[in-house]
Protein backbone atom coordinates (compact mmCIF):
# COMPACT_ATOMS: atom_id res chain seq x y z
CA UNK A 1 0.00 0.00 0.00
CA UNK A 2 2.80 2.46 0.87
CA UNK A 3 4.55 2.75 -2.53
CA UNK A 4 0.38 3.50 -3.89
CA UNK A 5 0.94 6.78 -1.45
CA UNK A 6 4.05 7.94 -4.09
CA UNK A 7 5.01 8.10 -7.36
CA UNK A 8 8.08 5.94 -8.57
CA UNK A 9 10.75 8.10 -8.08
CA UNK A 10 12.83 9.40 -10.57
CA UNK A 11 16.11 10.57 -10.43
CA UNK A 12 15.48 13.61 -8.54
CA UNK A 13 13.02 12.15 -5.88
CA UNK A 14 15.97 9.65 -5.09
CA UNK A 15 18.35 11.71 -4.66
CA UNK A 16 15.93 14.17 -2.52
CA UNK A 17 15.09 11.08 -0.42
CA UNK A 18 18.49 9.61 0.29
CA UNK A 19 19.62 13.78 1.35
CA UNK A 20 16.43 13.16 3.61
CA UNK A 21 17.46 9.75 4.79
CA UNK A 22 21.07 10.71 5.23
CA UNK A 23 19.70 14.25 7.15
CA UNK A 24 17.02 12.29 9.11
CA UNK A 25 19.88 9.86 10.40
CA UNK A 26 22.01 12.13 11.13
CA UNK A 27 19.91 13.90 13.40
CA UNK A 28 18.20 10.71 14.96
CA UNK A 29 22.63 9.72 15.97
CA UNK A 30 23.14 13.24 16.95
CA UNK A 31 20.14 12.81 19.62
CA UNK A 32 21.83 9.53 20.45
CA UNK A 33 24.82 11.42 20.73
CA UNK A 34 23.58 13.73 22.87
CA UNK A 35 21.90 10.98 25.28
CA UNK A 36 25.37 9.25 24.96
CA UNK A 37 27.66 12.21 25.99
CA UNK A 38 24.81 13.31 28.86
CA UNK A 39 24.84 9.73 30.73
CA UNK A 40 28.52 9.50 30.06
CA UNK A 41 28.83 12.99 31.88
CA UNK A 42 26.89 11.62 34.48
CA UNK A 43 29.39 8.33 35.23
CA UNK A 44 27.13 5.89 33.70
CA UNK A 45 29.85 4.40 31.42
CA UNK A 46 31.77 3.63 34.20
CA UNK A 47 33.16 0.21 34.50
CA UNK A 48 32.98 -0.23 38.05
CA UNK A 49 29.06 0.57 37.37
CA UNK A 50 28.92 -2.12 35.08
CA UNK A 51 30.98 -4.34 37.42
CA UNK A 52 27.87 -5.54 39.17
CA UNK A 53 26.99 -7.61 36.54
CA UNK A 54 30.06 -10.10 37.22
CA UNK A 55 28.40 -10.81 40.73
CA UNK A 56 26.57 -14.01 40.24
CA UNK A 57 23.79 -12.47 43.59
CA UNK A 58 22.58 -9.97 40.71
CA UNK A 59 21.47 -12.25 38.16
CA UNK A 60 20.13 -14.60 41.05
CA UNK A 61 17.72 -11.37 41.88
CA UNK A 62 17.33 -10.35 38.45
CA UNK A 63 16.39 -14.29 37.70
CA UNK A 64 14.05 -14.58 40.30
CA UNK A 65 12.12 -10.82 39.43
CA UNK A 66 12.01 -13.20 35.99
CA UNK A 67 10.46 -15.81 37.15
CA UNK A 68 7.91 -13.93 39.42
CA UNK A 69 6.99 -12.05 36.43
CA UNK A 70 6.14 -15.29 34.66
CA UNK A 71 4.83 -17.07 37.10
CA UNK A 72 2.23 -14.31 37.98
CA UNK A 73 1.53 -14.60 34.05
CA UNK A 74 1.10 -17.77 33.18
CA UNK A 75 -0.99 -19.17 36.25
CA UNK A 76 -2.95 -15.86 35.53
CA UNK A 77 -3.55 -16.50 31.53
CA UNK A 78 -4.02 -20.55 32.75
CA UNK A 79 -7.40 -19.21 34.66
CA UNK A 80 -8.06 -16.32 32.51
CA UNK A 81 -9.09 -18.26 29.42
CA UNK A 82 -11.14 -20.79 30.49
CA UNK A 83 -13.05 -18.20 32.75
CA UNK A 84 -13.43 -16.16 29.30
CA UNK A 85 -14.92 -19.44 27.75
CA UNK A 86 -17.28 -19.43 30.41
CA UNK A 87 -18.18 -15.76 30.71
CA UNK A 88 -18.55 -15.58 26.75
CA UNK A 89 -20.85 -18.60 26.58
CA UNK A 90 -23.01 -16.64 29.42
CA UNK A 91 -22.45 -13.35 27.89
CA UNK A 92 -24.45 -14.64 24.76
CA UNK A 93 -26.86 -16.98 26.60
CA UNK A 94 -30.52 -17.10 25.37
CA UNK A 95 -31.52 -15.99 28.36
CA UNK A 96 -31.98 -12.44 29.48
CA UNK A 97 -31.98 -13.27 33.00
CA UNK A 98 -27.95 -14.37 32.72
CA UNK A 99 -27.27 -12.34 29.40
CA UNK A 100 -27.77 -8.84 31.06
CA UNK A 101 -26.78 -9.40 34.57
CA UNK A 102 -22.68 -10.84 32.43
CA UNK A 103 -23.04 -8.06 30.39
CA UNK A 104 -22.69 -5.42 33.04
CA UNK A 105 -20.25 -7.01 35.48
CA UNK A 106 -18.33 -6.95 32.08
CA UNK A 107 -18.77 -3.79 31.06
CA UNK A 108 -17.76 -3.00 34.59
CA UNK A 109 -14.49 -4.93 34.56
CA UNK A 110 -13.45 -4.00 31.71
CA UNK A 111 -13.66 0.06 32.55
CA UNK A 112 -11.49 -0.36 35.14
CA UNK A 113 -7.61 -0.49 35.52
CA UNK A 114 -5.94 -3.50 36.28
CA UNK A 115 -3.65 -1.98 38.96
CA UNK A 116 -7.08 -0.57 40.75
CA UNK A 117 -8.46 -4.41 40.84
CA UNK A 118 -5.11 -5.85 42.51
CA UNK A 119 -5.27 -2.91 44.94
CA UNK A 120 -8.74 -3.96 45.53
CA UNK A 121 -7.87 -7.55 46.01
CA UNK A 122 -5.04 -7.12 47.99
CA UNK A 123 -7.14 -4.62 50.59
CA UNK A 124 -10.28 -6.11 50.69
CA UNK A 125 -9.39 -9.86 50.81
CA UNK A 126 -6.14 -9.24 52.49
CA UNK A 127 -4.55 -11.96 50.38
CA UNK A 128 -0.70 -12.20 49.75
CA UNK A 129 0.83 -10.18 46.47
CA UNK A 130 0.91 -12.61 44.29
CA UNK A 131 -2.91 -13.94 44.57
CA UNK A 132 -3.47 -10.05 44.41
CA UNK A 133 -1.39 -9.85 41.18
CA UNK A 134 -3.09 -12.96 39.68
CA UNK A 135 -6.99 -12.10 40.81
CA UNK A 136 -6.04 -8.35 39.20
CA UNK A 137 -4.76 -9.76 36.18
CA UNK A 138 -7.50 -12.83 35.61
CA UNK A 139 -10.56 -10.73 36.78
CA UNK A 140 -9.74 -7.93 33.71
CA UNK A 141 -8.09 -10.74 30.92
CA UNK A 142 -10.79 -13.27 31.45
CA UNK A 143 -13.36 -10.54 30.24
CA UNK A 144 -11.27 -9.20 27.17
CA UNK A 145 -10.97 -13.04 26.45
CA UNK A 146 -14.77 -13.11 26.74
CA UNK A 147 -15.02 -9.76 24.64
CA UNK A 148 -12.38 -11.78 21.89
CA UNK A 149 -14.58 -14.59 21.44
CA UNK A 150 -17.68 -13.04 21.74
CA UNK A 151 -16.71 -11.43 18.61
CA UNK A 152 -15.36 -14.19 16.58
CA UNK A 153 -18.68 -15.74 17.59
CA UNK A 154 -20.58 -13.18 15.90
CA UNK A 155 -17.96 -13.11 12.69
CA UNK A 156 -18.99 -16.75 11.81
CA UNK A 157 -21.58 -17.53 9.43
CA UNK A 158 -25.25 -17.81 10.75
CA UNK A 159 -25.79 -21.42 8.74
CA UNK A 160 -23.21 -22.90 11.39
CA UNK A 161 -25.56 -22.68 14.24
CA UNK A 162 -28.52 -22.93 12.41
CA UNK A 163 -27.30 -26.38 10.51
CA UNK A 164 -26.04 -27.39 14.00
CA UNK A 165 -29.27 -26.76 15.27
CA UNK A 166 -31.29 -28.36 12.72
CA UNK A 167 -29.09 -31.47 13.00
CA UNK A 168 -30.60 -32.12 16.69
CA UNK A 169 -27.87 -30.58 18.99
CA UNK A 170 -28.87 -28.65 22.05
CA UNK A 171 -28.36 -24.61 22.04
CA UNK A 172 -25.35 -25.58 24.20
CA UNK A 173 -23.62 -28.60 21.98
CA UNK A 174 -23.70 -26.36 18.72
CA UNK A 175 -22.00 -23.23 21.16
CA UNK A 176 -19.50 -26.18 22.10
CA UNK A 177 -19.09 -28.51 18.94
CA UNK A 178 -19.62 -25.89 16.13
CA UNK A 179 -19.00 -22.48 16.99
CA UNK A 180 -16.50 -22.13 19.73
CA UNK A 181 -13.59 -23.78 18.17
CA UNK A 182 -14.56 -22.07 14.84
CA UNK A 183 -14.37 -18.79 16.95
CA UNK A 184 -11.11 -19.44 19.12
CA UNK A 185 -9.62 -20.30 15.97
CA UNK A 186 -10.23 -17.02 14.15
CA UNK A 187 -9.88 -14.94 16.99
CA UNK A 188 -6.40 -16.58 17.68
CA UNK A 189 -4.47 -13.60 16.86
CA UNK A 190 -6.17 -11.41 18.91
CA UNK A 191 -5.88 -13.52 22.04
CA UNK A 192 -2.02 -14.07 21.82
CA UNK A 193 -1.96 -10.15 21.59
CA UNK A 194 -4.13 -10.09 24.45
CA UNK A 195 -1.66 -12.60 26.21
CA UNK A 196 1.20 -9.72 25.46
CA UNK A 197 -0.96 -7.33 27.28
CA UNK A 198 -1.17 -9.66 29.94
CA UNK A 199 2.27 -10.10 30.70
CA UNK A 200 2.69 -6.58 30.25
CA UNK A 201 0.32 -5.49 33.07
CA UNK A 202 1.93 -8.00 35.29
CA UNK A 203 4.58 -5.06 35.26
CA UNK A 204 1.54 -3.14 37.40
CA UNK A 205 2.94 -5.80 40.43
CA UNK A 206 5.19 -3.64 41.14
CA UNK A 207 2.47 -1.02 42.60
CA UNK A 208 1.10 -3.68 44.72
CA UNK A 209 4.99 -4.16 45.64
CA UNK A 210 4.73 -7.79 44.14
CA UNK A 211 8.37 -9.10 44.03
CA UNK A 212 8.49 -8.82 39.79
CA UNK A 213 11.36 -7.60 37.67
CA UNK A 214 11.10 -4.24 38.18
CA UNK A 215 10.48 -4.87 42.09
CA UNK A 216 13.54 -6.43 41.84
CA UNK A 217 15.69 -3.38 39.91
CA UNK A 218 14.35 -0.79 43.09
CA UNK A 219 15.50 -3.23 45.77
CA UNK A 220 18.90 -3.81 44.13
CA UNK A 221 19.18 -0.20 43.83
CA UNK A 222 18.16 0.20 47.07
CA UNK A 223 20.73 -1.92 48.48
CA UNK A 224 23.49 -1.82 46.44
CA UNK A 225 23.38 2.19 45.55
CA UNK A 226 21.22 4.70 43.97
CA UNK A 227 24.51 4.75 40.91
CA UNK A 228 23.40 1.18 40.04
CA UNK A 229 20.05 2.21 39.33
CA UNK A 230 20.48 3.11 35.58
CA UNK A 231 22.61 -0.08 34.57
CA UNK A 232 20.00 -2.87 36.52
CA UNK A 233 17.09 -0.64 35.07
CA UNK A 234 18.76 -0.38 31.74
CA UNK A 235 19.22 -4.55 31.93
CA UNK A 236 15.83 -5.33 33.18
CA UNK A 237 13.90 -3.19 30.86
CA UNK A 238 15.64 -5.11 27.90
CA UNK A 239 14.64 -8.14 29.28
CA UNK A 240 10.91 -7.80 29.89
CA UNK A 241 10.93 -5.66 26.04
CA UNK A 242 13.00 -9.15 24.62
CA UNK A 243 10.31 -11.06 26.29
CA UNK A 244 7.52 -9.29 24.76
CA UNK A 245 8.76 -8.77 21.54
CA UNK A 246 9.45 -12.32 20.97
CA UNK A 247 5.79 -12.99 22.02
CA UNK A 248 4.19 -10.49 20.10
CA UNK A 249 6.14 -11.99 17.19
CA UNK A 250 4.45 -15.64 17.45
CA UNK A 251 1.14 -13.33 17.58
CA UNK A 252 2.43 -12.17 14.05
CA UNK A 253 3.43 -16.04 12.89
CA UNK A 254 0.03 -17.06 14.19
CA UNK A 255 -1.54 -14.48 12.56
CA UNK A 256 0.10 -15.09 8.73
CA UNK A 257 -0.13 -18.83 9.02
CA UNK A 258 -4.09 -18.65 9.78
CA UNK A 259 -4.90 -16.03 6.91
CA UNK A 260 -2.52 -18.89 4.74
CA UNK A 261 -4.71 -21.65 6.09
CA UNK A 262 -7.41 -19.35 5.04
CA UNK A 263 -6.34 -19.65 1.49
CA UNK A 264 -6.43 -23.43 1.16
CA UNK A 265 -3.07 -23.78 2.53
CA UNK A 266 -1.17 -22.74 -0.57
CA UNK A 267 0.62 -19.10 0.24
CA UNK A 268 -0.90 -16.71 -2.75
CA UNK A 269 1.43 -15.88 -4.84
CA UNK A 270 2.01 -12.39 -5.03
CA UNK A 271 1.99 -10.34 -8.22
CA UNK A 272 5.67 -8.80 -8.90
CA UNK A 273 5.71 -5.34 -8.19
CA UNK A 274 5.74 -3.70 -11.87
CA UNK A 275 7.46 -0.72 -10.24
CA UNK A 276 10.62 -2.47 -9.33
CA UNK A 277 10.87 -3.30 -12.30
CA UNK A 278 11.55 0.71 -13.33
CA UNK A 279 14.98 1.60 -13.23
CA UNK B 1 -20.54 5.02 51.87
CA UNK B 2 -19.99 8.06 54.62
CA UNK B 3 -15.88 8.29 53.83
CA UNK B 4 -16.93 8.89 50.06
CA UNK B 5 -19.49 11.98 50.87
CA UNK B 6 -16.90 13.52 53.98
CA UNK B 7 -13.94 12.99 51.07
CA UNK B 8 -16.01 14.12 48.01
CA UNK B 9 -13.78 17.54 47.41
CA UNK B 10 -10.56 14.84 47.07
CA UNK B 11 -12.79 12.35 45.02
CA UNK B 12 -13.49 15.56 42.81
CA UNK B 13 -9.88 16.80 42.36
CA UNK B 14 -8.15 13.43 41.97
CA UNK B 15 -11.22 12.77 38.92
CA UNK B 16 -10.34 16.15 37.56
CA UNK B 17 -6.36 15.74 37.78
CA UNK B 18 -7.03 12.26 35.99
CA UNK B 19 -9.11 14.15 33.20
CA UNK B 20 -6.11 16.50 32.83
CA UNK B 21 -3.70 13.72 32.58
CA UNK B 22 -5.58 11.95 29.88
CA UNK B 23 -6.44 14.73 28.03
CA UNK B 24 -3.19 16.42 27.89
CA UNK B 25 -1.25 13.20 27.41
CA UNK B 26 -4.21 11.99 24.65
CA UNK B 27 -3.74 15.25 22.33
CA UNK B 28 -0.16 14.82 22.77
CA UNK B 29 -0.16 11.35 21.30
CA UNK B 30 -2.32 12.02 18.67
CA UNK B 31 -0.10 14.98 16.97
CA UNK B 32 2.48 12.25 17.37
CA UNK B 33 0.87 8.70 16.55
CA UNK B 34 -0.27 10.39 13.64
CA UNK B 35 3.56 11.91 12.60
CA UNK B 36 4.75 8.66 12.83
CA UNK B 37 2.58 6.62 11.06
CA UNK B 38 2.75 9.27 8.40
CA UNK B 39 6.62 8.75 8.69
CA UNK B 40 5.71 5.36 8.07
CA UNK B 41 4.67 5.05 5.26
CA UNK B 42 6.80 7.70 3.69
CA UNK B 43 9.34 7.83 1.13
CA UNK B 44 12.54 8.28 3.18
CA UNK B 45 13.74 4.95 4.40
CA UNK B 46 15.21 6.49 7.13
CA UNK B 47 11.83 7.89 8.97
CA UNK B 48 10.51 4.22 8.02
CA UNK B 49 12.88 2.49 10.04
CA UNK B 50 12.74 5.02 12.44
CA UNK B 51 8.91 4.98 13.19
CA UNK B 52 9.25 0.97 12.75
CA UNK B 53 11.54 0.85 15.94
CA UNK B 54 9.96 3.25 17.75
CA UNK B 55 6.82 1.48 17.47
CA UNK B 56 7.53 -1.66 18.57
CA UNK B 57 9.66 -1.04 21.30
CA UNK B 58 7.06 1.28 22.83
CA UNK B 59 4.57 -0.85 21.90
CA UNK B 60 5.99 -3.78 23.99
CA UNK B 61 7.23 -1.60 26.76
CA UNK B 62 5.08 -2.22 29.94
CA UNK B 63 3.66 1.30 30.91
CA UNK B 64 5.18 0.83 34.11
CA UNK B 65 9.12 0.37 32.96
CA UNK B 66 7.98 3.83 31.25
CA UNK B 67 6.85 5.48 34.33
CA UNK B 68 9.62 4.13 36.25
CA UNK B 69 11.97 5.79 33.33
CA UNK B 70 10.54 9.11 33.33
CA UNK B 71 9.90 9.56 36.99
CA UNK B 72 12.65 8.15 38.60
CA UNK B 73 15.31 7.40 35.94
CA UNK B 74 15.41 10.52 34.34
CA UNK B 75 15.77 12.53 37.84
CA UNK B 76 18.49 10.83 38.57
CA UNK B 77 20.33 11.22 34.98
CA UNK B 78 19.71 14.99 35.68
CA UNK B 79 16.45 16.02 34.01
CA UNK B 80 15.02 17.21 36.36
CA UNK B 81 10.90 18.34 36.29
CA UNK B 82 9.18 20.73 38.49
CA UNK B 83 5.84 18.25 38.71
CA UNK B 84 5.55 14.86 38.57
CA UNK B 85 2.83 15.68 36.26
CA UNK B 86 5.18 16.51 33.83
CA UNK B 87 6.92 12.89 34.18
CA UNK B 88 3.72 11.51 33.88
CA UNK B 89 2.57 13.51 30.58
CA UNK B 90 5.63 12.01 28.76
CA UNK B 91 5.52 8.64 30.21
CA UNK B 92 1.51 8.33 29.15
CA UNK B 93 2.02 9.83 25.78
CA UNK B 94 4.85 8.47 24.81
CA UNK B 95 3.47 4.77 25.07
CA UNK B 96 0.15 5.48 23.18
CA UNK B 97 1.52 7.44 20.45
CA UNK B 98 3.03 3.56 19.51
CA UNK B 99 -0.48 2.33 19.79
CA UNK B 100 -2.60 5.33 17.97
CA UNK B 101 0.62 4.83 15.02
CA UNK B 102 -0.33 1.55 14.11
CA UNK B 103 -4.22 2.43 14.62
CA UNK B 104 -3.52 5.29 12.07
CA UNK B 105 -1.26 3.06 9.53
CA UNK B 106 -4.02 0.42 9.45
CA UNK B 107 -6.51 2.99 8.43
CA UNK B 108 -4.15 4.31 5.81
CA UNK B 109 -3.97 0.72 4.73
CA UNK B 110 -7.77 0.38 4.28
CA UNK B 111 -8.20 3.16 1.99
CA UNK B 112 -8.93 2.23 -1.41
CA UNK B 113 -5.72 2.01 -3.61
CA UNK B 114 -7.78 4.02 -5.98
CA UNK B 115 -8.00 7.11 -3.79
CA UNK B 116 -4.15 7.59 -3.71
CA UNK B 117 -3.80 6.73 -7.60
CA UNK B 118 -6.11 9.10 -8.78
CA UNK B 119 -4.58 11.97 -6.12
CA UNK B 120 -0.90 11.15 -8.02
CA UNK B 121 -2.62 10.68 -11.65
CA UNK B 122 -3.89 14.55 -10.82
CA UNK B 123 0.11 15.38 -9.51
CA UNK B 124 -0.02 15.42 -6.20
CA UNK B 125 3.01 15.13 -4.16
CA UNK B 126 3.72 12.78 -0.98
CA UNK B 127 2.23 15.07 1.34
CA UNK B 128 -0.52 16.46 -0.76
CA UNK B 129 -1.87 13.07 -0.71
CA UNK B 130 -1.41 12.25 2.81
CA UNK B 131 -2.53 15.36 3.80
CA UNK B 132 -5.83 16.14 1.54
CA UNK B 133 -6.55 12.66 0.45
CA UNK B 134 -5.70 9.41 2.56
CA UNK B 135 -5.40 10.99 6.30
CA UNK B 136 -8.89 12.64 6.27
CA UNK B 137 -10.42 9.12 5.13
CA UNK B 138 -8.15 7.11 7.33
CA UNK B 139 -9.04 8.76 10.53
CA UNK B 140 -12.46 8.36 9.92
CA UNK B 141 -12.52 4.98 9.81
CA UNK B 142 -10.07 4.91 12.86
CA UNK B 143 -12.17 6.81 14.99
CA UNK B 144 -13.46 3.70 16.88
CA UNK B 145 -10.34 2.08 17.85
CA UNK B 146 -8.55 5.30 18.19
CA UNK B 147 -11.29 6.06 21.24
CA UNK B 148 -10.80 2.26 22.64
CA UNK B 149 -7.19 3.15 22.92
CA UNK B 150 -8.00 6.62 24.59
CA UNK B 151 -10.48 4.37 27.12
CA UNK B 152 -6.84 2.19 27.69
CA UNK B 153 -4.94 5.93 27.94
CA UNK B 154 -7.80 6.97 30.99
CA UNK B 155 -7.24 3.38 32.76
CA UNK B 156 -3.41 3.50 32.17
CA UNK B 157 -3.47 7.27 33.92
CA UNK B 158 -3.69 5.41 36.95
CA UNK B 159 -0.42 3.92 36.66
CA UNK B 160 0.72 7.77 37.45
CA UNK B 161 -0.71 7.73 41.24
CA UNK B 162 1.30 4.84 42.12
CA UNK B 163 4.76 7.51 40.79
CA UNK B 164 4.08 10.39 42.52
CA UNK B 165 0.80 11.81 41.48
CA UNK B 166 -2.21 12.71 43.43
CA UNK B 167 -4.96 11.81 40.70
CA UNK B 168 -7.54 9.28 41.02
CA UNK B 169 -5.72 6.18 42.05
CA UNK B 170 -3.55 8.00 44.26
CA UNK B 171 -5.99 9.83 46.36
CA UNK B 172 -7.68 6.60 46.35
CA UNK B 173 -4.17 5.03 48.27
CA UNK B 174 -4.13 7.70 50.73
CA UNK B 175 -8.08 7.32 51.48
CA UNK B 176 -7.41 3.79 51.88
CA UNK B 177 -4.61 4.00 54.20
CA UNK B 178 -5.88 6.63 56.16
CA UNK B 179 -9.50 4.66 56.49
CA UNK B 180 -8.64 1.47 56.83
CA UNK B 181 -11.49 -0.29 57.85
CA UNK B 182 -13.70 1.22 54.81
CA UNK B 183 -11.55 -0.23 52.04
CA UNK B 184 -14.43 -1.54 50.28
CA UNK B 185 -16.32 1.66 50.30
CA UNK B 186 -13.55 3.84 49.21
CA UNK B 187 -12.09 1.74 46.29
CA UNK B 188 -15.65 1.45 44.85
CA UNK B 189 -15.78 4.99 45.04
CA UNK B 190 -12.27 5.34 42.92
CA UNK B 191 -14.12 2.25 40.90
CA UNK B 192 -17.05 4.90 40.15
CA UNK B 193 -15.22 7.87 39.08
CA UNK B 194 -13.39 5.82 36.49
CA UNK B 195 -16.50 4.01 35.29
CA UNK B 196 -18.02 8.16 34.72
CA UNK B 197 -15.32 8.75 32.15
CA UNK B 198 -14.98 5.26 30.23
CA UNK B 199 -18.53 3.97 30.17
CA UNK B 200 -19.78 6.88 28.11
CA UNK B 201 -16.35 6.47 26.13
CA UNK B 202 -17.24 3.23 25.43
CA UNK B 203 -20.53 3.76 24.30
CA UNK B 204 -19.58 6.79 21.90
CA UNK B 205 -17.21 4.21 20.38
CA UNK B 206 -19.38 1.39 19.30
CA UNK B 207 -22.49 4.40 18.38
CA UNK B 208 -20.01 5.63 15.79
CA UNK B 209 -18.54 2.35 14.93
CA UNK B 210 -22.42 1.49 13.86
CA UNK B 211 -22.86 4.79 12.20
CA UNK B 212 -19.67 4.32 10.22
CA UNK B 213 -20.09 1.00 9.51
CA UNK B 214 -23.82 2.12 7.57
CA UNK B 215 -22.06 4.66 5.82
CA UNK B 216 -19.24 2.35 4.00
Amino acid sequence: MSSVLYDVPGPKARRVSLIGSVVGSLLILGLLAWIVSTLAQQGIFEGRRWAIFTRADVWTLLGNGIGATLSAAAVAAVIAFPLGLLVCLLRISDLAAIRIPTRIVLEFLRGMPVVLMMFFVLLVFGTNQFIAVVAGLVLYNAAVFAEIIRAGIQSLPKGQREAGLTIGLTSFQSRMIIELPQAVRRMMPSLVAQLVVLLKDTSLGYIVAYGELLRAVQVMADFLGTQFLFPIFFVAAAIYIAINICVSRIAVWIERRGSKKAAGGVAKAEPEPIEAEVK
Amino acid sequence: MDVIIENLPLYWEGFLRTLFLSAVSGVIALLLGTVLAAARVSPVAALRGFSMAYVEILRNTPLTIAFFFAAIVLPRLGVKFEQFEVAAIIALSAYTAAFIAEAVRSGVNSVPVGQAEAARSIGMKFGQVLSLIILPQALRTVIPPLINILIALVKNSSVAGAFFVLELFGYGRQLANSNGDQVLAVLLGVAFFYLLITVPLGILASTVERKVAIAR
